[in-house]
């Protein structure tokens, strides 16, 4: 069984650095800087030709059926060779909550889309008033006929200017309970009436957006699940994200790369990796994502089911994650000040390319805490479900 | 958090837990901290005849076949039901110095009566000068009349007031640091130039400093040569640390549980004190380092028969002898008053916490293990 896990790791291993184009390797050992939504559909194409794409999806739908032992070492080796993750949205969220939930004809229209790269998504849950409260949401999606009429706004909807297609949490009846009375809905993002707007961050990323919607007509075909039960979909999805946002593969390969820094920056009549107090952080920071990693493979192997427990994954995951970066920045001495957008493209620049774009990443993961359920709503959520804890 | 375990070891466990829920209350065991052995020897026969002392020692020297998973499932109940009495003494470290190390003499003289409850074995390894170093042996085994004389002084010795016999590392030659010249040797506690001087640690354990003075003894007493017993006395150190990880995460759960029920309970401005957002927050992250503390008390244990087991074993004591001092103290915080009080456990779990740090190492002295370790240096992704 060991070695059968070895060999897949190795043939895996082998297939990314063979087909793994420079100019993406390139971009992930930036610390993701500059890696575009384009970018990973780019790259579900190719993985797609070999049927990887998509990890966890059962082979009838497509997948390569693996095993949980099988797609941990996926994703392993996907981080460590330096080539971009899967699409979430796509193979880890929408993709299982369509072969949960989708109609045939909805799995027919999408799910090949999804799988090659053709189908990029974004996610439209939070608003400008419904944030960690993201059950007050208002945005209306009006029943028309058989259609749906969407008016209002999303937030801080990452990629939205890539996507072709959102998924979204809409507001279809205010009469009862907050979870009550929205619906999810696929949303195609040439329909008249949608604009989106970018939100510049503050370490000069675009990435988030604000999305309007002006009597936006969406086929009723187009709807996830039974109409105003969208919250219970979502919160499926969210559920999926949440083991796979504890990131562990990709902080592992941050680590590793801190490690060459650390063993390259000079230091004294040595390195920086030499010097007590730094290689201690290191450790530190070691140890910290192996209780993460450890814990995340007890819950994903364990006999019983594994519910809320799993949002602590998110809330060290990405604890660990910001640790890793900042670490990383740290190293880098007196240089860690500088814009790689003046830097780094420089041919003289002071360090090598990879480095310069540590501090601004180390800025955009700032996020990591926030989105995808914040440390905050999590520790509620952990305190109610788990721990049976009232208000 | 069984998962991972055998029918035959939940079994065990379960029924373990029974006996120390029944035999071993609150205020029993607060009674038998206070006698001069600071424990309770009927409960040392019933842990006997249910199987812990033999648990983890091969059938054919009188023990159950066992090993490091068994050790952890009784680590974790003693933790939770704060045991004392020379159980880690006698078993983990002298029996398994014996079982990895001992001629077949030794092993069939000593061993059968340890798994029996009825020999007591103990470690001293420990010196002034040394602090958490295992190779910084002062102590000094010297050819004389055709025999040796061991002489030189260890501190702490868990167990030592109860031992029978001592298990002691001593350098045979080099210098003092050297990490070549070590032995460990067999010494009856009773031999002529022996003596014990008893105290109270905070958790209710006893230890000894223990004076070698001129002690007579032959190379039968010789447990290992002096190119091995380094390896042995890491390797036996490193068992023990899996167990008091095991001990530490198993007083964690308990902690956190009681402190829950409390906060549950506990009513203050006409609502439950668990009602507080801000102390429902600190409950969570009481509740992650215990889950994240178990992951690698398991990684560790598995880890002590595998090429990682030293990585494993010193990120496990860093990991949870932190988070275990943690949240003893915010279990303490939570109480309110009555948390500072002797007789509420709480704060005696504090007090097995910080034993457990004091004791194999710190958490400094781990990390500067691993931040020179080859592995560290050489492998990029550890």
């Amino acid at each position: 069984m060991i070695e059968d896990i070895e060999q897949f790791r190795e043939e895996v291993r082998a297939f990314i650095r063979e087909a793994l184009p420079d100019d993406l390797r390139r971009k992930v050992r930036r610390e993701h800087a500059g890696l575009t939504p384009a970018d990973t559909s780019r790259w579900m194409r190719i993985l797609h030709g070999r049927g990887w794409s998509c990890p966890s999806w059962p082979v009838e739908y497509g997948g390569p059926g693996w095993s949980f032992e099988q797609q941990f070492v996926f994703e392993r080796e996907l981080a460590l060779n330096d080539a971009p993750h899967v699409s979430v949205f796509s193979a880890g969220m929408v993709g299982p909550a369509l072969i949960e939930f989708g109609t045939s004809d909805q799995k027919e229209r999408f799910l090949p889309g999804l799988a090659n790269g053709d189908i990029i998504l974004c996610q439209g849950y939070s608003e400008p008033d419904a944030g960690s409260d993201l059950a007050s949401l208002k945005c209306r999606a009006d029943r028309d006929g058989d259609d749906f009429v969407i008016n209002g706004s999303k937030i801080w909807t990452s990629d939205a200017t890539w996507a072709n297609w959102m998924f979204g949490l809409f507001r279809t009846d205010s009469s009862g309970r907050k979870q009550h009375g929205i619906t999810l809905l696929l949303v195609d993002m040439a329909t008249p009436g949608l604009s989106v707007r970018p939100i510049l961050t503050f370490e000069g990323g675009d990435e988030l957006n604000q999305v309007f919607f002006e009597n936006v007509r969406v086929p009723g075909a187009n709807r996830l699940g039974p109409e105003h039960e969208g919250w219970s979909i979502g919160k499926y999805i969210l559920g999926l994200e949440r083991i796979g946002s504890a990131e562990v593969s990709r902080t592992s390969a941050m680590l590793g790369r801190l490690r060459e820094i650390a063993a390259r920056e000079p230091l004294r009549d040595g390195y920086l990796i030499d010097d007590a107090d730094f290689s201690r952080k290191l450790v530190r920071a070691g140890i910290a994502l192996r209780q993460v990693e450890l814990t995340e493979r007890r819950f994903l192997f364990a006999s019983d089911d594994v519910g809320a427990e799993a949002s602590l994954l998110k809330i060290k995951g990405t604890e660990v994650q910001q640790q890793v970066i900042s670490l990383m920045v740290e190293a880098l001495g007196p240089y860690g000040q500088l814009d790689p957008e003046d830097t780094s493209a420089r041919d003289n620049a002071p360090l090598p390319d990879a480095a310069h774009h540590a501090a601004k990443t180390s800025f955009n993961l700032r996020k990591s805490t926030i989105w995808g359920g914040s440390s905050e709503v999590l520790k509620n959520i952990i305190a109610k479900s788990v721990l049976d804890l009232r208000s | 958090m069984n998962g991972g375990l055998s029918d035959d070891q939940k079994t065990f466990a379960d029924s373990l837990d029974r006996l120390l829920t029944d035999a071993l209350p609150f205020a029993r065991r607060q009674a038998a901290v206070a006698t001069p052995g600071g424990f309770d020897g009927d409960l040392w026969q019933q842990l006997a005849d249910l199987g812990c002392m033999a648990a983890a020692f091969p059938e054919e020297l009188g023990g159950l076949g066992g090993g490091p998973e068994e050790l952890m499932i009784i680590g974790e109940k003693f933790g939770r039901h704060l045991v004392t009495g020379p159980f880690l003494a006698s078993v983990v470290l002298g029996g398994h110095a014996v079982l990895f190390a001992g001629s077949d003499a030794w092993k069939v003289d000593v061993l059968p009566g340890v798994a029996r409850g009825t020999t007591k074995l103990a470690l001293a390894w420990v010196e002034r000068q040394a602090r958490h170093d295992l190779h910084d042996v002062a102590t000094r085994v010297r050819p004389m009349n055709g025999g040796w004389v061991l002489s030189g002084r260890k501190d702490v010795v868990p167990g030592g007031a109860q031992a029978d016999v001592i298990v002691v590392s001593a350098r045979v030659s080099g210098e003092r640091r050297d990490r070549d010249g070590i032995i460990l040797v067999a010494v009856p506690a009773d031999a002529p130039g022996v003596v014990r001087l008893d105290e109270r640690a905070h958790d209710g354990n006893r230890v000894s400093t223990v004076l070698l003075d001129g002690v007579e003894i032959d190379d039968t007493q010789f447990l290992t040569a002096p190119d091995q017993g380094l390896a042995v006395l890491e390797r036996v150190i490193d068992h023990a640390i899996a167990f008091v990880c095991a001990d530490a995460a198993g007083s964690m759960w308990q902690v956190f549980e009681t402190t829950l029920e409390y906060l549950k309970t506990r009513r203050q401005f006409d609502r439950t004190l668990g009602s507080f957002q801000a102390l429902q927050h600190r409950m969570v992250d009481l509740y992650i380092d215990c889950e994240l503390a178990w992951s690698m008390v398991l990684d560790a244990t598995q880890a002590l028969t595998t090429p990682q087991r030293r990585h494993a074993v010193s990120s496990a004591k860093i990991a949870v002898g932190e988070s275990a001092r943690r949240v003893a103290e915010e279990g303490v915080q939570l109480h309110g008053g009555i948390g500072m009080t002797m007789d509420v456990p709480v704060g005696h779990h504090l007090k097995r916490a910080v034993v457990m740090n004091a004791t194999f190492g710190d958490v400094d002295h781990h990390l500067g293990l691993l931040a020179s370790s080859p592995v560290f240096r050489e492998s990029s992704h550890v």
